[in-house]
């Protein structure tokens, strides 16, 4: 959107640009600040122009082929928390993104950055998982890459995987496809991973202890694609969570999306943690959630398909796409009002009192 | 989730939003004292769901919100200073001070750590003796008994590396001062149902009395908001003026005695300077002398750290509610929650920020609106 319109002729006097000399926390949050980031910074310097992250992967063609292809660095602290690990994280997240390209995931590489003094054990505990996860998703790590760097120049270990999918013929997924009128549907319930990690880091302890969703979603979408259903778009629920991902897809396809608070489902014990913590569930990040966009006839059947895989046991219809005067995200509130769903700024931070 | 579905049940808004209907006959206007009442209210639209003659004009009960540029100022020269934690509120973060927040001194290398208690302060004090271990205690009735708390465990662990750097306000003196002020517009007031719950009811009928305006104690979910709404325009529409407190499942008449006993024992109540409304009598708590050993403002010196509010930003107008935050010039264009001009547009809690959330459409052309 932004991409397509001039700025807005502001005359107010430009105030001094916070942050603008140092990279903050705050810019890697998945919020208003990354998105400013990328558009401002990243994009225009690698690629020549001003592009407006719009998929979770790049579909390059080949031969008559289509691969879709993709990267992301993994760098969650703690390294080990409940329903997961780094390893995991690394594979099954990279495997998300080719799968919302509507791509069979097969290939990943893995680049690892380790800082001395990591324990072997851990490590090896760590590749392990990795391993596993692969396995898991059906996917074969064929490439990588090791390096140590000193002790203080990392935080135990990174992790980049980039990932290689094939998109069959006749599949386009994109959220350029997304039309007024479309159901929005999501794979399960939100924010398990965010409140499991923010758990964990501030001691913070819930009975039964809340796990991460994190999961590899290739299976799912084929599944989806095998029943003949053809979803307009998909998209891997992370930083920035659910809000964050319908503020995405309604700025790349000019179109409002209205969603209903009461459909979305939260577990009760992520709801109770992002009481007690003063988060919306809505902007907590997931692992192992996907977000639909599609025909509205095909909704029914989806939620069919859906609810008989595992990883879609709770899936639910929660909006719909509508034009409207802006491309904004509209949510009705539980009590029968309406607002704003607003994009999470940068760091989520719990409140005062 | 047991507790709070009950009071954000549909039906139970849709009839106490009838009942508010039916029951102004004139135009009100209302303030929900805290910043808490504020974002639910914003959160959950009940003000859309209001009828035009009932208007909410929100307080200052914003912690984050009111704490002065020089607080923060001082804040970030704690952290700057070698062999200095700085230890805070996830929320003071990013409120900006003369130059720069918290955040921004973090990212140039500040020592700056976000906790959950001010214990947790305390234990980092105690687990690394060689570091000084600051505190920055803002907030209101609500957060001053854990304070108070953190001074005293400190004290009976002979602990000589921790203190606090206090700018803790007070409710009543707020109140007292928007209800006396020439260009109050507000007809009664929704009290903080929390601090009620530890100071309980006495000030507030201390309140009542003097100003003559209806107080009535009030909770933060939807059905809680909206039964202060309605029984506050009871009250005027009668020409009445009561303390009424229908949030006694949290808040008991005399409030929490030990809390208040602790309170007592650590601060005393002292002038205190509010963003955006000035210097107010008795509005503050500091550290009292038995305890100077843990005032951060005594231990080392920051009295060459001192700094006035931006003058382009109406937070005082706001917090008093003469103005609404879209009726601010700079909302959402200059000053927005990436870039705050104001702790009002810092705070999750705070005005403009909720404005800022959930409201934005409404005061910004479309060309404006997305991202």
């Amino acid at each position: 959107m932004t991409a397509k319109r001039p700025a807005p002729f502001e005359l107010s006097c430009p105030l001094p640009d916070d942050g603008a000399d140092t990279i903050r926390l705050a810019h890697g949050g998945g919020g208003r600040l990354m998105q400013q980031l990328l558009r401002e910074l990243v994009l225009p310097a690698l690629t020549g122009q001003a592009l407006t992250r719009q998929h979770d992967a790049a579909v390059i063609e080949t031969d008559g082929r289509r691969l879709a292809f993709t990267t992301d660095s993994y760098v969650v602290r703690p390294r080990v928390f409940p329903g997961g690990d780094i390893g995991r994280l690394a594979v099954y997240g990279t495997v998300n993104d080719l799968a919302a390209a509507g791509a069979r995931p097969l290939w990943l590489s893995a680049g690892l950055i380790i800082e001395e003094g990591l324990p072997r054990g851990e490590l090896a505990a760590l590749l392990r998982s990795m391993r596993e996860a692969a396995d898991i998703a059906g996917v074969r790590i064929v490439t990588g890459d090791t390096k140590v760097v000193d002790r203080g120049a990392g935080d135990g270990l990174y992790i980049n995987t980039a990932g290689i999918g094939l998109v069959e013929p006749g599949i386009d997924i994109h959220p350029a496809h997304v039309q007024d009128g479309d159901a929005v549907l999501v794979s399960g319930d939100v924010g398990r991973h965010g409140i499991a990690i923010m758990a964990c880091r501030e001691g913070l302890e819930f009975e039964p202890p809340i796990e991460s969703d994190c999961a590899p979603l290739g299976g799912l979408v084929q599944v989806l694609l095998g029943a003949g259903l053809r979803p307009h778009c998909l998209r891997d629920i992370t930083r920035g969570g659910l809000a964050a991902v319908l503020h995405e897809i309604a700025e790349a396809s000019a179109l409002a999306i209205e969603v209903d608070e009461a459909a979305i489902p939260v577990s009760e014990a992520v709801a109770s943690a992002c009481e007690v913590l003063g988060l919306d569930p809505l902007q907590v990040a997931c692992e192992g959630r996907m977000l639909m966009v599609l025909p509205p006839d095909q909704a029914a059947r989806t939620l069919e398909v859906l609810r008989v895989h595992p990883l879609g046991a709770g899936a639910s219809l929660i909006g719909r796409v509508e034009r409207r005067a802006r491309a904004e995200v509209i949510l009705r509130s539980r009590v029968g009002s309406r607002r704003i769903l607003d994009l999470p700024g940068g760091e989520l931070l719990p409140r005062i009192c | 989730m047991k507790y709070l579905d009950e009071f954000r049940d549909r039906d139970a808004v849709a009839s106490l939003a009838a009942a508010i209907r039916a029951a102004a006959t004139k135009p009100w206007r209302l303030m929900e004292v805290c910043g808490g009442q504020t974002h639910s209210i914003v959160r959950h639209g009940l003000d859309t769901l209001l009828p035009e003659n009932v208007e909410l004009i929100h307080g200052p009960g914003c912690p984050v919100c009111v704490t002065p540029t020089e607080a923060i100022d001082r804040a970030i020269a704690l952290a700057l200073r070698p062999g200095t934690a700085l230890c805070t509120f996830g929320d003071m973060l990013r409120v900006p001070g003369s130059r720069g927040s918290l955040a921004q001194a973090k990212a140039e290398g500040g020592d700056v750590r976000m906790v959950y208690s001010p214990l947790d302060a305390v234990k980092l004090a105690q687990q690394e003796p060689e570091l000084e271990v600051v505190f920055l205690a803002v907030g209101f009735e609500t957060t001053a008994p854990a304070h108070a708390l953190a001074v005293l465990q400190a004290h009976n662990l002979g602990l000589r590396n921790f203190s606090l750097l206090v700018s803790h306000v007070l409710v009543p003196p707020a109140i007292e001062a928007i209800a006396a002020s020439a260009d109050s517009r507000v007809d009664g007031f929704l009290a903080a149902g929390h601090v009620c719950a530890v100071m309980g009811e006495e000030q507030y009928r201390a309140l009542v009395e003097r100003l003559r305006v209806p107080i009535v104690i009030t909770g933060f979910e939807p059905v809680d908001i909206l039964l202060g709404v309605l029984l506050c325009i009871r009250q005027l529409e009668r020409g009445e003026a009561r303390l009424e407190n229908p949030y006694a499942r949290v808040v008991r008449s005399d409030g929490n005695r030990q809390a208040q006993a602790m309170v007592s024992e650590v601060f005393e109540e002292v002038p205190r300077r509010w963003r955006g409304i000035g210097e107010l009598p008795r509005s503050g708590l500091a550290l009292r002398p038995a305890f100077h050993d843990y005032d951060a403002e005594r231990r080392f010196d920051l009295s060459g750290v001192r700094a006035d509010d931006d003058p382009r930003c109406v937070a005082g107008e706001v917090l008093r509610g003469v103005k609404k935050p879209h009726q601010c010039g700079a909302f959402g264009t200059a000053c927005t929650p990436e870039r705050p001009l104001g702790a009002p547009m810092v705070s999750a809690e705070g005005a403009c920020a909720a404005y800022y959330r959930y409201r934005r459409s409404e005061a910004q052309p479309a060309t404006a609106s997305a991202t």
